[in-house]
């Protein structure tokens, strides 16, 4: 009886050490790079272009492509994701074809960012000619996040209960009509969910934008979606490791990596308020 | 002796893949009366009523052979719309599945998606649905409350309220008391009882004397075949086969 609880004890205790193993890993992490990048965030940080070969001034030619290639990333994630998700889990039989599909998405959110950033290069950049633009790296970043976006939609329609998709067809609802009208809206918050942690960790990638878009210095703002940009996750790389004086840029890569690191808190965050409105929506 | 059918199985099979679960079932639901269906778990009870208005088909790998006539048509045969069908043959499950909206919603939705729109129109159906479904005094002061408020009981009677405001001809009901407690599956009775002066109602029960108290005429399934058919007075009373008395004696079940 006695050795029962204490194995008991013992357990808890130790899954609950892990637990703050990992919370005080994160914390550090975070404090690091707040407490050195806090220093360098001012407005003129945010708002200006970086000057005297990028020592001084700001990063938000790197803000604004982020946010553009990011924009791209969504248009082609989100709808394709989305709808690929409905039709596999609601639509394709559950046949030998289907396994494999499904396996091969999931495999796809394994493949290494590097290597989608090569295929971009290949099928944007070369073979559809849409040059290293803000284009082609949103449309890498885009084939990125599919995989992800697939897998959290389809979960999140398997939580909706099938009597909701019966309850429907039983009073003469069509399928398309069950799915939109009684399954998609309480599946929304999920899939939503899903989706824009996927944009936020595609809006974090450096190697796939490397080489199909992202430039290491622009004097001007993209003008069209065929032109480079500066990138956050980019603009970190390039001030941590390719600048002729890595010293003296470090509180730049550190306000940087916060900038960024706040840019994908907002997202999650935005994420958090849509689910939050959508479930008070449901219970009126 | 037996009324006009409404509802008509002519040697049914129906097969999950490759597991034959009804055999050969032949037998009517005479319309503007109750039928109930009977028997062992797995027999195959629920799985015919599925059959008559087609739920079935959206599961995969399933197969019906012979032919459910419905007011002297095929409902299998091609030509069918499988979405008006199912307007025209209301369902009310085992579980209470009322959809997460509110209780005038959850009526609302039935109307909706089969086009109507006018707001006065549908207020009116929705009042007229509860009242059938004799839950209107109930929720008459909260219908904008979330349908997962109300009771077990309600929440089934809700769903009969949402069946019936489509103005189906037929009611099938799939156990539908199996988790409700008693005194709410008496409200229910009282229901089905009163609905079949409108419509033609079968029951799929497991409870033997809810299939005597409600129904008319009763069938008794067994390992996918219909073992017994007839009146339920009679059925009950004096069975001809001797499963039939057996199982509704409690020698098994």
């Amino acid at each position: 009886m006695k050795k029962k609880k204490i194995v008991e004890l013992l357990g808890f205790l130790s899954l609950r050490i892990c637990l703050y193993l990992v919370l005080a890993v994160l914390l550090l992490f975070l404090y690091d790079i707040g407490s050195k990048g806090a220093g360098t965030l001012s407005w003129e940080f945010l708002s200006q272009a970086p000057k005297r070969g990028m020592t001084e001034g700001g990063i938000f030619p790197a803000i604004i492509g982020t946010l553009l290639v990011t924009i791209v990333t969504a248009i082609l994630a989100v709808p394709l994701g989305m709808f690929a998700a409905i039709y596999l889990n609601e639509y394709a039989k559950q046949t030998r074809l289907t396994r494999i599909i499904r396996l091969s998405i999931r495999n796809l959110s394994g493949v290494p960012s590097i290597v989608y950033g090569l295929f971009g290069v290949i099928l944007f950049v070369n073979i559809l000619k849409f040059g290293t633009s803000i284009l082609s790296a949103g449309l890498t970043l885009g084939l990125l996040t599919l995989p992800w976006t697939i897998t959290a939609s389809e979960e999140a329609l398997k939580t909706i209960p099938n009597s909701y998709r019966e309850g429907a067809l039983a009073l003469g609802a069509t399928k398309w009509q069950a799915i939109r009208t009684n399954v998609l809206p309480y599946a929304m918050p999920g899939m939503l969910t899903g989706t824009v942690l996927g944009l936020a960790r595609a809006a974090g990638e450096t190697a796939p934008i490397m080489f199909t878009g992202a430039a290491f210095y622009l004097p001007y703002l993209p003008q069209s979606l065929r032109d480079q940009f500066m990138a956050l996750p980019y603009h970190l790389y390039v001030m941590a490791t390719q600048h002729h004086s890595i010293a003296q840029v470090r509180p730049i890569a550190y306000g940087t990596a916060l900038v960024l690191l706040l840019l994908i808190l907002l997202m999650t965050m935005s994420v958090a308020l849509i689910r939050y409105r959508m479930r008070r929506v449901k219970r009126e | 002796m037996i009324p006009e059918a409404k509802i008509e199985a002519k040697k049914l099979d129906f097969y999950y893949g490759h597991k034959k679960a009804l055999n050969g079932i032949s037998m009517v639901a005479p319309k503007n009366k109750v039928t109930a269906l009977i028997g062992p778990s797995g027999c195959g009870k629920s799985t015919f009523i599925r059959t008559l208005n087609r739920m079935n088909d959206v599961i995969p790998g399933t197969r019906v052979e012979g032919q459910i006539i419905i007011d002297g048509v095929d409902i299998y045969s091609q030509r069918i719309d499988v979405v008006e069908l199912r307007r025209r043959i209301g369902m009310v499950f085992q579980k209470p599945n009322p959809f997460p909206k509110s209780i005038f919603d959850n009526i609302a939705y039935g109307l909706r998606i089969n086009g109507i729109k006018a707001k006065n129109k549908i207020e009116e159906i929705v009042e007229k649905s509860l009242q059938e479904a004799a839950l209107w005094d109930e929720v008459k002061d909260r219908l904008r409350e979330n349908a997962f408020s109300l009771s077990g009981g309600q929440q089934q009677r809700l769903c009969i309220a949402r069946s019936v405001a489509v103005e189906p001809e037929v009611i099938l009901y799939d156990e539908p008391c199996s988790a409700i407690d008693p005194i709410a599956t008496a409200k229910i009775e009282d229901l089905i009882q009163k609905q079949r002066e409108k419509y033609t109602v079968v029951i799929v029960t497991h409870n033997m004397q809810q299939a005597a108290r409600v129904s008319d005429y009763t069938a008794f399934l067994m390992l996918g075949e219909l073992i017994e058919y007839g009146e339920t007075p009679k059925l009950f009373t004096n069975p001809e086969n001797k499963l039939t008395e057996d199982y509704i004696t409690g020698r098994f079940g």
